[in-house]
């Protein structure tokens, strides 16, 4: 591994500045927070998969003793649906419309009213009061039923080919002329396959406390990926101006992309404006997985053609992904993640975004890759198959490297593939011996990633210790890692850094959590301000010299004359200086704000073993090496337990996770018990190995490293499945059931 | 808003009194580890909460001189767990005991409530019918016993009478070459629930089954005593077509649903595998014993 090896801390297993708190329950997550004089809120949802709100009638509710405050779609800002108002990648017109019901009820779930009263008991009863007349609609849920001419149309104004449709997008990315590609291809496979919504699955569930003073200043104590977006997702749907909302960050108990929008935060500010008392709001995990997430169920094609030499000259990939009652499906993910990996002269890549009566989908790591890799990686195992080469062979053959061209555009800088490929094929792993019944599959994944605005504040403290804040919920270790860099660059110990996330007020703004962009980004603000801060601690050594600022250098925590030409002065540290402070121009401390620039992608290359129980249909993962491109790893630590979280997620995907929906167009398991995630017992130690290719772009070469550890895994599960039995599955999850039925049919 | 009591007497005479006198709106509590999921997704709103924990026959675990348990209703897995002889003696109840939950609920959960709750599914009742366990009933009229397999009278409902409490399980002494196994279908491997329990109890004499009780959970609306199973092994070695005929007779008696825990096909079939896993189980322990 091509690890640098003369950083002190960069690199290191840090003790993370967050973890006292957390093994000791200390830790602040959102539903801690409590004012004196608050109350609660509860939301009122619709039991209807599709109805027409034809009135809502809140009398009753508002009568009851003890309610404060009831607000329905009304008190929220209107965005009309034939006007898009984009924030990031989210079109107000959807939020407005999914966060309460506006013409109509759109999934069962689906806010319809919200109440605040002196008890959580209270403002549930105060739901059962309000009386809602519903027009109940002919509804769909799975794509097929969605997308057939005669389906019921959830929003009449949009159009596809001119006529009122649930497709509510479509996406192309295309290289070369994919026909004239098939045309010179040896071998052809094409498979279609189907995955289920998948919930992201976060410990906690959504959350805020919101207090309104007279003069409308907002504060919100929320747990989200980003207090900004909290911040103007709030403003936009209350009208308040930005100025008024303070949004502060709480320790976030999981997120995995699903907490990048708000569900609550509204809701809350609303009740407490119309109430003028704080208002609490904590959803049940029924609510949670109900009415927020999940990411896409899909219906993919993917054809790729071959040389018989295993030269891959043309892929075609055709994606329908599931947005949920609202439009904002992740195709770009698997439209433009799927085939990047590979340098293929042909390609057409297209996604269609498609409604249905279920609740809308959130981003969730890496949204809509693993869809699409799960799709292309199990059809480039059958071509290796058909070509009798091994598998990770055909990926070499044909893997992007350095100025390789991707599909999806950009032509690629120094990247990392190849090494996961080559550390794969090296990996005792892979050519440890199976047993019966046991089964191993290879595949890969890519994952854009992200940089986007950052912003930071570096303080000398008058002792001499070091305070950084930035603006990014801390959701996969950064705050150990800023501490690492900054500590680094430095020369102090890093238990001298306190990393604190600044809330809305405190701290510049900086966009949410989520791309993998978080490191990457603040670690460029952070060393561009921990640079200033040393040129100034090397200016004021230099005045106290009495020497040219150039002639000083900062090494292990102190000024030092750059050469002995410079002059010879006992090292000045950081502790001196600091104490110097107020005699030598002021408070050390500098700030900077970016829109980051220079991500780049990352690769990842998975092995997976199973053993399939054939009388009772149960595949379990019996051993997994996960091998990624993670750039530099700052905090091991971290990256590691990012790839272990991913592979995680993505064996649930694959084997058990779906959602179970009875003949009402309801879901019958809304809880951790039916829906199942895996446990630690159904997983094996799951190995990784981390290739650093550094980002050439980046001061420390971080690459994303949160999202590519999704990508490849489902197709990983179902090649070594496929290994074991000899036969291929084409649908997710396998679980049991299907397994049998597939078995014995 | 509902007011709830919560009563927690030192003994059976008050509880009994305390439970026939709120009438339905009362539930017991032992465990809690159904009771207040139940309460929390709004499915019960109960009125008053009788805690029996606090009352020492119910959560006594004792060995009687002819080598036969009584255990009480509220005993807690983890207990039954601790005790030195019990997993000796009962390996199959106490492995589906162990089911219930997680590390943390087994702190907690106990038999009676598992019993009480009336789901086909729990862990501990199908182990609980194979091992022959008698129940003892306390109500306002007195005392009575009954068959465990007595109790459960269709999903979330029970047999015992209005007022009644269950008091505590009985198991019999065991005949030399005698030994009991749980297995259970789940797609995880712990937390979850059974989509088919398989119990079996057993005793080897020479290598030839003697007797044998088969219990079984999750295929319809009650756990089921499949005697048909039993028969087709008691007086075999325990040969394939013994084995297969228990199988055949589990799958037949299977009166399952299509729900969102497995499908009508899949679990008809896997309780005839499971019959052979845990009879193949139930042998090897019986060999030793």
């Amino acid at each position: 591994m091509n690890v640098v090896t003369n950083n002190k801390w960069i690199g290191q297993r840090t003790i993370r500045p967050d973890g006292v708190d957390k093994v000791t329950g200390r830790a602040a997550f959102a539903a801690d927070t409590n004012m004196p004089g608050m109350i609660w809120g509860k939301v009122l949802r619709s039991p209807h998969p599709h109805a027409r709100i034809k009135s809502i009638d809140t009398s009753k509710a508002e009568a009851l003793p003890g309610v404060k405050a009831v607000v329905t779609a009304r008190d929220i800002v209107d965005f009309p649906v034939d006007k898009s108002v984009m924030l990031g990648i989210q079109d107000m017109r959807w939020m407005c419309r999914n966060v309460m019901a506006r013409e109509k009820a759109l999934f069962p779930g689906h806010p319809i009213a919200a109440v605040a009263a002196t008890s959580e008991a209270i403002a549930a009863k105060a739901c059962e009061l309000i009386e809602v007349d519903y027009e109940v609609l002919p509804w769909a849920i799975e794509i097929d039923d969605a997308i057939k001419p005669d389906a019921p149309i959830l929003h009449e104004s949009l159009k596809f080919e001119g006529k009122p449709s649930n497709i509510a997008g479509r996406l192309e990315v295309k290289k070369g002329d994919v026909a004239e590609g098939f045309k010179q291809a040896e071998v052809v496979v094409e498979r279609t396959f189907t995955t289920r919504p998948v919930h992201q699955g976060y410990i906690e569930p959504h959350a805020c406390l919101v207090s309104v003073a007279a003069d409308n200043k907002t504060t919100i104590w929320s747990s989200s990926q980003g207090q900004f977006m909290v911040r103007a997702m709030t403003a936009y749907l209350t009208g308040f101006p930005q100025s008024d909302i303070r949004a502060i960050p709480a320790e976030i108990g999981g997120g995995f992309g699903g907490k990048t929008i708000v569900y609550l935060e509204p809701l809350a500010t609303l009740l407490a404006k119309k109430s003028g008392r704080p208002v609490k709001m904590v959803m049940t995990r029924e609510e949670v997985m109900r009415a927020t997430g999940p990411t896409s169920g899909s219906k993919s094609t993917v054809k790729i053609g071959a040389k018989k030499d295993g030269t891959i000259v043309a892929a075609q990939g055709t994606f329908y992904l599931q947005a949920g009652a609202l439009p904002g499906s992740p195709i770009r993910g698997a439209v433009g993640c799927s085939f990047s990996p590979y340098d293929i002269p042909h390609v057409l890549s297209v996604g269609f975004d498609v409604l249905s009566n279920r609740s809308k989908v959130a981003a969730y790591r890496a949204p809509g890759a693993p869809i699409g890799a799960y799709a292309v990686e199990c059809v480039l195992d059958e071509l290796a198959e058909a070509l009798k080469m091994d598998p990770l062979e055909l990926r070499l053959k044909n893997a992007a490297k350095q100025g390789t061209k991707a599909a999806h555009g950009p032509v690629f800088p120094r990247i990392g593939y190849i090494e996961t490929l080559e550390a794969a094929k090296a990996h005792p792993h892979y050519t440890a011996p199976l047993g019966k019944l046991q089964g191993r599959g290879v595949a890969s994944g890519f994952w854009f990633n992200a940089g986007g605005e950052s912003s930071a504040q570096v303080n000398i403290t008058e002792d001499g210790n070091v305070v950084v804040t930035t603006g990014h919920p801390d959701i996969g270790g950064s705050r150990a890692a800023i501490a690492n860099i900054c500590a680094e660059l430095l020369g102090i110990d890093y238990r001298r850094v306190s990393v604190l996330i600044g809330d809305t007020a405190t701290v510049g703004f900086s966009n949410l959590t989520g791309g993998s962009r978080v490191l990457f980004a603040s670690a460029m603000v952070v060393t561009q301000s921990t640079d200033k801060i040393i040129a100034t601690l090397k200016e004021r050594a230099a005045k106290i010299w009495e020497i040219d600022p150039e002639a000083v250098k900062w090494e292990n925590g102190a000024a030092h004359p750059a050469s002995p030409n410079a002059g010879e002065f006992p090292p000045l540290t950081l502790a001196e200086l600091a104490a110097k402070a107020p005699a030598m121009g002021g408070p050390i401390g500098a700030g900077v704000q970016l829109n980051t620039e220079g991500a780049e992608g990352g690769f990842g290359t998975h092995i997976c073993d199973v053993e399939v129980d054939t009388e009772l249909g149960i595949v379990r993962v019996i051993r997994y090496t996960a091998v990624q491109d993670v750039g530099r790893a700052v905090h091991p630590s971290y990256v590691e337990g990012q790839m272990q979280g991913g592979v995680a997620q993505g064996i649930g995907w694959a084997l058990n996770e779906e959602y179970i929906y009875r003949k009402d167009g309801k879901v019958d398991n809304p809880g951790f018990l039916d829906y199942r995630m895996p446990v630690c017992s159904d997983l094996p130690m799951l190995d990784t190995v981390m290739v650093e290719v550094p980002n050439p772009k980046h001061p420390q070469g971080v690459k994303g490293v949160g999202e590519v550890p999704l990508v490849p895994v489902m197709a990983a599960v179902a090649n070594a499945v496929h290994n074991a039995l000899g036969k291929r599955f084409y649908a997710l999850p396998m679980s049991p059931p299907k397994v049998l039925e597939e078995l014995e049919g | 808003m509902t007011e709830l009591r919560y009563l927690a007497p030192s003994s059976l005479d008050e509880a009994i009194g305390a439970f026939a006198a709120a009438g339905s709106a009362a539930r017991i509590l032992a465990g809690g580890t159904d009771l207040l999921v139940q309460m929390r997704s709004g499915v019960l709103k109960p009125g008053l909460i009788v805690d029996i924990k606090k009352i020492a026959e119910m959560t006594a675990i004792e060995e009687t001189a002819d080598g036969g348990f009584h255990i009480g209703a509220a005993a807690s897995g983890m207990a039954l767990a601790e005790h030195a002889r019990f997993g000796k003696v009962w390996p199959g109840v106490l492995e589906a005991v162990n089911l219930i939950g997680s590390k943390q609920v087994q702190g907690r959960a106990s038999a009676g409530g598992n019993l009480c709750n009336g789901s086909p599914a729990g862990d501990s009742v199908p182990a609980m019918v194979a091992a022959g366990a008698i129940v003892t009933v306390q109500g306002p009229n007195g005392r009575r016993q009954m068959k465990v397999e007595d109790v459960p009278a269709g999903p979330g409902r029970t047999n015992l009478l209005p007022g009644e409490i269950l008091v505590s399980f009985t198991l019999p002494p065991r005949p030399k070459g005698s030994s009991d196994a749980y297995l259970r279908m789940i797609p995880r491997t712990e937390m979850d629930i059974a989509v088919v329990g398989v119990g079996v109890s057993l005793t080897l004499k020479d290598g030839v089954c003697t007797a044998a009780r088969i219990g079984l959970g999750a295929v319809a609306p009650t756990v089921l005593l499949v005697e048909a199973a039993a028969n087709a092994l008691i007086g075999s070695k325990l040969d394939d077509a013994a084995l297969n005929a228990a199988a055949a007779a589990c799958s037949a008696a299977c009166r399952p649903i299509d729900d969102k825990r497995g499908t009508i096909t899949y679990r008809t079939k896997v309780a005839g595998v499971l019959l052979k896993r845990t009879t193949a189980i139930a042998a090897k322990r019986a060999q030793e014993n």
